[in-house]
């Protein structure tokens, strides 16, 4: 029983940051229509870019904004300079624009860098609390839940209570109609590139001190697995991206415990499988086809 | 009869000319709406009338000729259309379907300079009898419902120029003439209102003047009445018994 808490509250915790990872990709998708498959390599880059700032300054906190700001750089000028080049209404070179984008940014780290793990400190302690002797949350932990809830909040605000926010989605809905009533749909694009990218760099921060520390490759499976979370929830649903990512969290951190880190990841593409193979739009996605 | 217009159009299409490639969609398309005025534009399928739309929307660049809008060159970018005082419709609505009724209205406020915009679109909703569906999302209403988010859409900015793209499409009896009223009141109002209409009984009742398109080409306009017994028209597009049927409900005068 105690075992079985303790997988829940780190399965919590590693939900948190999977479905802030997935919530990121349905953004991209939402504001442009394109599954990011560079999301990872461009996330890692901002944490790259963290890490600098730590090391050079010592503040995990002034590492962690820089972070979120090279994210949403590099989101910006992505969609600028390579995306919006592309053509329109044609999937594939989106992402193969993408995945030549994955190579060069992860190599480009391993060349300025270094291709081997760097330690990367949290900024608060992994040894969990305890509670009557029962191993639960460690303070990193639940600063991990805290920090992806307040993003979550913070960019439920922003699309549901915001002029801004109403605009991002009259964009990514019908970018034509939205021109007409005085959007400026290229720049909410750009801007939800930033949004999309600086979220999945937190998400990389957050998991990163909790792993073997950072290298090009460090937020691979992240990706991987919150792609999985994203198509889960259906691409479209920023509330089955956040549902999601908790359920495959703790499947995650279950199967881990009970059985093997190695039959994770089956695990998780065992359920996609099933989800795939029964709703193939997500298990949330909206019923009806979109307009625009 | 109307008063005699002021001396600055609100639109004003001069010489308009449009080309697909090697198609001549529009050629030397000149017409002008004032304010308070309402204008049809009317023409068989395939005659340029949308085309017309895209042109002033800055949708489509003309080969020749000018789009005003009150004296000044039409925006070059489509985003400040609405700015410069012109607001549409669109044939297919273009409502976003999954946003409430009230957030497809606020749209157009985002980027005007509006002191309370919910307050002025809960007010353009009570208008037009949506008020009690502002927070159903627009995708869920019925087809009449739906035009009618899209018409409070257009007029929520306070424009000074409404172009409306058939707003008497699908519609029945009751609700053509509800929007017959409301396009009256907005005219009353000074705004000038262009409008693209197969329908003609609501054509004659509402519009001052009628300009009629056929292959890219005006070939009449003037008065609805004047524009019914012009045998061009009929041979272009009316067909008598449309033509006999508006006659006798009109009874001449505009």
């Amino acid at each position: 029983m105690d075992r079985f808490v303790f997988l829940i509250s780190a399965g919590l915790a590693r939900g948190a940051v999977l479905a802030l990872f997935a919530l990121s990709l349905v953004i991209v998708w939402r504001a442009a229509r394109v599954v990011n498959f560079a999301q990872a390599a461009m996330a890692v880059t901002a944490v790259y870019a963290a890490f600098a700032v730590t090391a050079a300054t010592g503040s995990y906190w002034a590492g962690l904004l820089t972070g979120l700001a090279a994210g949403a750089l590099l989101g910006a000028a992505v969609e600028r300079g390579l995306m919006r080049r592309l053509p329109a209404h044609a999937p594939l070179p989106g992402i193969i624009v993408a995945i030549g984008l994955v190579m060069m940014l992860q190599a480009g780290l391993a060349i300025a860098f270094g291709p081997e793990h760097r330690p990367m400190h949290p900024p608060f302690s992994e040894r969990p609390f305890l509670i009557g002797g029962v191993p639960v949350l460690s303070p990193y932990d639940l600063f991990t839940l805290i920090a992806a809830a307040a993003v979550m909040g913070a960019l439920a605000l922003l699309f549901g209570r915001t002029s801004l926010g109403l605009q991002l989605r009259a964009a990514a809905f019908a970018p034509e109609t939205s021109r007409l009533l005085g959007v400026r749909v290229p720049r909410m694009v750009t801007l939800g590139w930033a949004l999309a990218v600086a979220t999945a760099a937190l998400a990389a921060m957050l998991l990163v001190p909790t792993e073997l520390g950072l290298n090009p490759h460090a937020v691979d499976l992240l990706f991987v697995n919150a792609f999985a979370v994203a198509v889960i929830g259906g691409l479209d649903s920023p509330i089955g991206a956040l549902l999601a990512g908790v359920g495959v969290g703790l499947l995650v951190s279950l199967v881990t415990g009970y059985a093997s880190a190695s039959a994770a990841p089956l695990a998780v593409l065992a359920l996609l499988t099933l989800v795939l193979l029964v709703r193939p739009g997500g298990v949330f996605s909206a019923k009806e086809a979109r307009t625009a | 009869m109307t008063t005699p217009p002021p001396a600055t159009p609100r639109l004003e299409v001069d010489g308009l000319e449009v080309a697909f490639g090697g198609l001549t969609a529009l050629s030397g398309v000149d017409f002008a709406v004032h304010d308070g005025e309402t204008v049809a534009l009317i023409g068989p399928n395939g005659a340029g009338k949308t085309t017309v739309f895209n042109a002033v929307c800055g949708l489509v660049k003309p080969r020749k000729g000018a789009v005003r809008i009150g004296g000044r060159p039409a925006p070059a970018r489509t985003t400040g259309l609405l700015a410069a005082g012109v607001a549409r419709t669109l044939q297919g609505l273009g409502l976003f379907e999954h946003m409430t009724v009230l957030e497809n209205v606020l749209v157009p406020l985002c980027r005007l300079p509006v002191d309370d915009p919910t307050a002025r679109a809960r007010a353009r909703l009570d208008e037009l009898d949506l008020l009690h569906l502002a927070d159903r999302p627009a995708g869920t209403l019925p087809y009449p419902e739906r035009k009618r988010v899209a018409l409070a859409r257009a007029l929520v900015a306070d424009p000074a120029l409404l172009l409306l793209d058939e707003p008497a499409g699908g519609l029945g009896a009751a609700d053509i003439d509800a929007l017959a009223a409301t396009v009256r009141r907005v005219a009353d109002t000074g705004c000038a209102v262009l409008l693209v209409e197969h329908h003609v009984d609501f054509v004659m009742d509402v519009a001052d003047r009628i300009v009629v398109l056929d292959f890219g080409q005006v070939i009449a306009s003037g008065a609805p009445e004047a524009v019914q017994r012009d045998p061009a028209v009929e041979a272009a597009y009316l067909g008598l018994e449309a033509v006999g049927a508006a006659t006798e409900q009109e009874g001449g005068t505009a």
